[in-house]
């Protein structure tokens, strides 16, 4: 596990810089770059991203602490729903005490609101994730995984049944403060928190806890309270994931979140690598680009795009950068390597 | 040990790479033909697949007629059909594609209320004209001025069947299943259930399932319980069939009524003989001897070795709504029709401009033949048409009554 | 009363086809510890051979009684096992000894392609199977029961029956088990753990189509993503009943079945999976191996 040593410490302003040097290249994207691509390739990146988001997020549950959860479309749905309906409920008011016009407000107000019902979404969801935590986390293997799943249907069926939210004819009409500025932003956010999160004792603490839970109690490490920590952190940020998707997509429905998207995410994350993140980042894109790229093939695609998640599964059993982390300076070494065999 | 892994997997990589290359190969090459380009979204994968092949060849059959007969003014249209495995976030990612991608002129689809409502704002937003065939629920066509619909709207057939329940069958207590996944049916339902009870009938209970659901025998014990005199089930003819079985074997004797996701040869095929002697509504009914319809059935027949559902129809009809308002921008102003062009090599104003005068033709469509009617565009971009209410004896469709909006 | 006794009866008989689908997932899991996600599709390919064979021997035209039936069983079973093997060897087998979750990714790719490839080969209309046997309805004091109700319940504990028989009484199911202990000290003690695996695959397959038979003779729609829902119910079936548990497969699917319908009839309809889902959760959080399951202590 050395690619899991501790960051050196980096000084305050140095990480303020970073920060900034970051928001500013996003900023820069957004201006510069966005307009000129086709907005269909802009969707496709916004929720390649999105689904970084959830990628990463599950695979601090399924990679990191080894808890195989099949609820994470719940979670996204949970973030969704409720930020959404923060924006059509009380956005009007928010923005009112912004001074900006309901109809057309400006980015920053937008942003505001995007943010207080993300923020109101990724908590609604990490408290129902400890809630489902709690008593759930105490089985193993494939019944947590029943049981997350039952979660996430149940979820499922609530919002169906649920008028104020649309039901079953989905949540429409919902404004879309999200563009690629705020869904970039907050991807580079669960990112750094993640990054940081699994570099420091409570990640070696997770780790600990998937590799033998029982050494890990023998060792000092409360298990059980790791476990619901990195269910719930988890849950957040697919609540944050689905907030930004019903932001962008200005519309929600409850059979995008079936059963079948959480299997998609895990699909995500065990082909990048069970706890690796730069791994879920990269199969994350790239799952959100193949049905795409197959769409000339028509009615073929899908049956070649599960010819290749088998033969990606296959020939890549370890995912693929495997546990460990992609680093552009190993590439090198890697040809250097081989040329060498 | 350590190498050969990992060549194979190397190997297999490249090979899945190669593959994925070769497929995409084609996309490069552009022709250079004068054409008019069209978009349609369907869901030809995933759980609601029937309706989006169906969908698919009646849009597909407008279009080779068209075609076949010299196109527009000499000029072929051509279809792009983009995929949405059923999922509204895949409709609203194909309609993308087709609109920004593709530059099509036009979108025609969904059949799902709920996907059209995902693809519409879209379309509304790019200017881009969208006929959806099937999608019946109000708000689809209340995303703005581009959207328009060829179908009913919900409330329209649920009024038609509740009048048809109190009026013609005189029936007092009526009990109602409808599928808690498809707004269509609780759209139905629910404006069943209003008109119903202010024509002085009375609800006797309201139950539901989930569409892909086989067993319906817990709901349907426990409607039967409540003593109606007939069951409302406003679902899909894939679920419908079994219903009307297991409604039969439960010992219920009175009639069923639905609305057009009735509508299949595939409805008595797998309701069998349980199917006699219910009560649907729909666009049109094969006796008539208009030569649309005939024509239309004939055709399909020969060209699908099948018998047309609604869905067949109605995008047969929405494709053909669209194409004489293309044929009418052709026969009045050359000018907009060289914006809509694919090769015109038009600024983006200008197609834009040829788009909003596409869009006021289809608006201005009045008295269109349709086989599911004449066809008039009302202001709220909703067809305005009279619906039929078949029976079902002997695994037949018989008309029993029109009943105008 | 009678409207109770009613729900129960329809409790019994979906439970039943619920059972009848969980067997083979507890038997495949309970020997390889592989959840194979793709059970449900070959449930639905195993039902399509069932209807190809009933067109071939004429079934629709008035071919039926016991012997087609037996025909169109034999044809599923048989062309399943095939199917069975045939994943086995060129899905199942690359990804055995890598960790489990990528057999399972592995199994999900093959349940995607078994249900798009059944999309371009068998369209995706739904079909309608023939009546093999003429359909008769009982009556028992005002409660309704059809003859496919008495077959599926009668079809899923003969099936049970005959899986504890070929686990628990003969050499291959001495093997099999053998194999579920320990493949390691298995392949040791001179046991060719491969054909194990294979005749697990293939037995595994062959009773999911006779599942699927059984299941078209009670509800004769057919089409390619019948097992999808069937096939997630009758895992939480295996699951309840505690999986790897040939018994508990069939009492999870009752208690499933028995739930759902007296949910629906009972307290709501809209809300029956959500209801059922909870009643799962509640009888894992009290009993977290299962109804059958045996409770597997920590090794320290």
């Amino acid at each position: 596990m050395s690619e899991l040593a501790p960051e050196r410490f980096l000084p305050l302003p140095t990480r303020l810089l970073r920060f900034g040097l970051g928001l500013a290249v996003i900023v820069l994207l957004q201006q510069f770059v966005l307009p000129g691509i086709n907005p269909y390739f802009a969707r496709i990146l916004i929720l390649a991203e999105i689904n970084v988001i959830l990628a990463v997020s599950l695979n601090l549950i399924n990679g990191f602490a080894g808890q195989f959860s099949l609820g994470h479309a719940g979670f996204m749905a949970i973030g969704g729903y409720v930020s959404a309906a923060f924006a059509v409920s009380a956005g009007p008011a928010v923005l009112a005490v912004l001074g900006a016009s309901p109809e057309a407000p400006g980015p920053a107000p937008s942003f505001i609101v995007l943010c207080l019902g993300l923020i109101l979404g990724a908590l609604v969801a990490a408290i129902t994730g400890l809630l489902i935590g709690i008593p759930t986390l105490r089985l193993k293997g494939d019944y947590l995984a029943i049981a997350t799943l039952g979660f996430g249907e149940i979820i499922r069926v609530v919002i169906q049944n649920t008028e104020a939210v649309g039901g079953a004819r989905g949540f429409i009409n919902i404004p879309t403060y999200a563009g690629f500025f705020a869904v970039t932003l907050f991807m580079v956010l669960t990112l750094a928190v993640h990054w940081n999160l699994v570099h420091s004792r409570h990640g070696r603490a997770l780790l600990a806890v998937r590799e033998d839970e029982i050494a890990a109690e023998a060792m000092g490490v409360p298990t059980t309270r790791y476990k619901v920590l990195a269910f719930s952190i988890g849950a957040a940020f697919a609540g944050v994931g689905g907030s930004l998707f019903a932001h962008y997509n200005g519309g929600l429905h409850p059979n995008t979140f079936t059963f079948l998207k959480s299997i998609e995410v895990v699909i995500m994350v065990v082909l990048g690598g069970m706890g690796s993140i730069t791994g879920s980042i990269l199969a994350a894109l790239l799952l959100t680009a193949m049905p795409e790229l197959l769409r000339p093939i028509k009615e073929y695609r899908m049956v070649i795009y599960s010819l290749l998640l088998i033969v990606l599964m296959i020939t890549r059993p370890q995912g693929i950068f495997g546990l460990g982390e992609f680093d552009p300076a190993r590439l090198l070494w890697w040809r250097r390597a081989r040329g060498a065999r | 040990m350590q190498g050969k892994p990992d060549q194979r997997n190397a190997r297999g990589l490249t090979t899945a790479l190669a593959g994925v290359a070769v497929l995409l190969a084609p996309l490069g090459c552009a022709k250079q033909v004068q054409e008019i380009k069209v978009g349609e979204y369907s869901s030809l994968t995933g759980d609601k697949a029937t309706f989006g092949i169906s969908t698919h060849n009646g849009i597909q059959m407008a279009l080779d007629e068209l075609n076949a007969a010299g196109g527009i003014g000499g000029v072929q249209v051509r279809l792009i059909t983009e995929d949405d495995q059923g999922k509204p976030e895949e409709a609203a990612t194909a309609v993308q594609k087709l609109v920004s991608q593709d530059q099509v002129v036009a979108v025609l689809g969904e059949v799902a209320s709920s996907n059209s409502l995902q693809g519409a704002p879209i379309c509304q937003k790019n200017g881009v004209p969208m006929i959806t065939p099937a999608s019946t629920n109000e708000k689809v066509t209340q995303q703005g001025d581009y959207i328009f619909r060829v179908c009913f709207i919900d409330p329209f057939q649920g009024t038609v069947m509740a009048k048809f329940a109190a009026q013609s069958l005189n029936l007092k207590r009526v009990g109602i299943l409808r599928d808690a996944r498809s707004d269509y049916s609780i759209g139905l339902a629910n404006s069943f259930k209003e008109t119903f009870a202010s024509l002085g009938g009375e609800i006797s209970g309201d139950e539901a399932y989930q569409q892909g659901d086989v067993d319906f025998k817990g709901p349907l014990t426990a409607l039967i319980a409540t003593g109606p005199e007939a069951l409302f089930v406003p679902g899909y003819y894939t679920e419908v069939g079994l219903i009307a079985r297991q409604v039969r074997e439960l010992g219920f004797t009175g009639p069923l009524l639905g609305g057009d996701g009735w509508d299949s040869p595939k409805l008595v095929e797998i309701g069998g003989e349980a199917m006699n002697g219910h009560y649907f509504s729909n666009h049109y009914t094969e006796q008539d001897p208009s030569p649309v319809i005939q024509g239309f059935i004939q055709k399909y027949k020969a060209k699908y070795n099948q018998v047309p559902d609604a869905m067949g129809a109605l995008s047969y009809d929405a494709a053909r709504v669209l194409f004489a308002a293309l044929q009418q921008v052709q026969a009045a102003s050359p000018e907009e029709w060289k914006g809509l062009l694919a090769t015109g090599a038009a600024k983006p104003e200008a197609r834009r401009a040829a788009m909003a005068a596409l869009r006021d033709r289809i608006a201005a469509t009045s008295s269109f033949p349709g086989v599911t009617g004449a066809i008039t565009l009302d202001e709220q971009r909703n067809a305005r048409k009279p619906a039929v209410v078949l029976s079902i004896k002997e695994g037949k469709y018989a008309f029993v009554e029109q009943i105008a909006p | 009363m009678q409207e109770f006794l009613q729900q129960l009866v329809n409790g019994i008989a979906i439970g039943s086809i619920y059972a009848l689908i969980a067997l083979g997932y507890t038997m495949v899991y309970g020997i390889l510890r592989f959840v194979n996600f793709a059970h449900g599709d070959v449930f639905m390919v195993g039902a399509f051979f069932g209807l190809f064979a009933a067109g071939w021997i004429g079934a629709s035209a008035g071919a039926n009684g016991p012997a087609a039936v037996v025909v169109v069983f034999l044809a599923a079973m048989f062309g399943a096992a095939v199917l069975g093997v045939i994943l086995e060897r060129f899905a199942y087998k690359p990804v055995r000894g890598q960790p489990r979750l990528n057999a399972l990714i592995t199994a999900i790719g093959v349940s995607l392609f078994l249900e798009n490839a059944g999309i371009l080969i068998f369209g995706a209309d739904p079909k309608t199977f023939p009546e093999l046997l003429p359909p008769a309805n009982y009556s028992v004091g005002g409660v309704k029961i059809s003859s496919t109700q008495v077959m599926t319940l009668a079809g899923s504990c003969l099936l049970m029956l005959g899986l504890n028989f070929v686990v628990y009484r003969t050499r291959i199911g001495k093997a099999m088990r053998a194999v579920s202990f320990s493949r390691d000290a298995a392949s040791l003690m001179g046991i060719p753990t491969d054909r194990v695996i294979t005749a697990t695959f293939a037995l595994g397959s062959a009773l999911a189509a006779a599942a699927g038979v059984l299941f078209s003779m009670s509800y004769p729609r057919l089409d390619p993503l019948m097992g999808v829902m069937q096939g997630l119910k009758a895992f939480v079936a295996a699951v309840l009943g505690g999986i790897g548990n040939i018994p508990g497969a069939v009492v999870g699917g009752l208690v499933l079945g028995l739930a759902e319908t007296l949910v629906s009839g009972y307290l709501s309809s809209t809300y029956r999976d959500a209801i059922a889902f909870v009643l799962l959760i509640v009888i894992l959080i009290v009993k977290p191996s299962g109804l059958l399951g045996r409770a597997v202590s920590e090794k320290v």
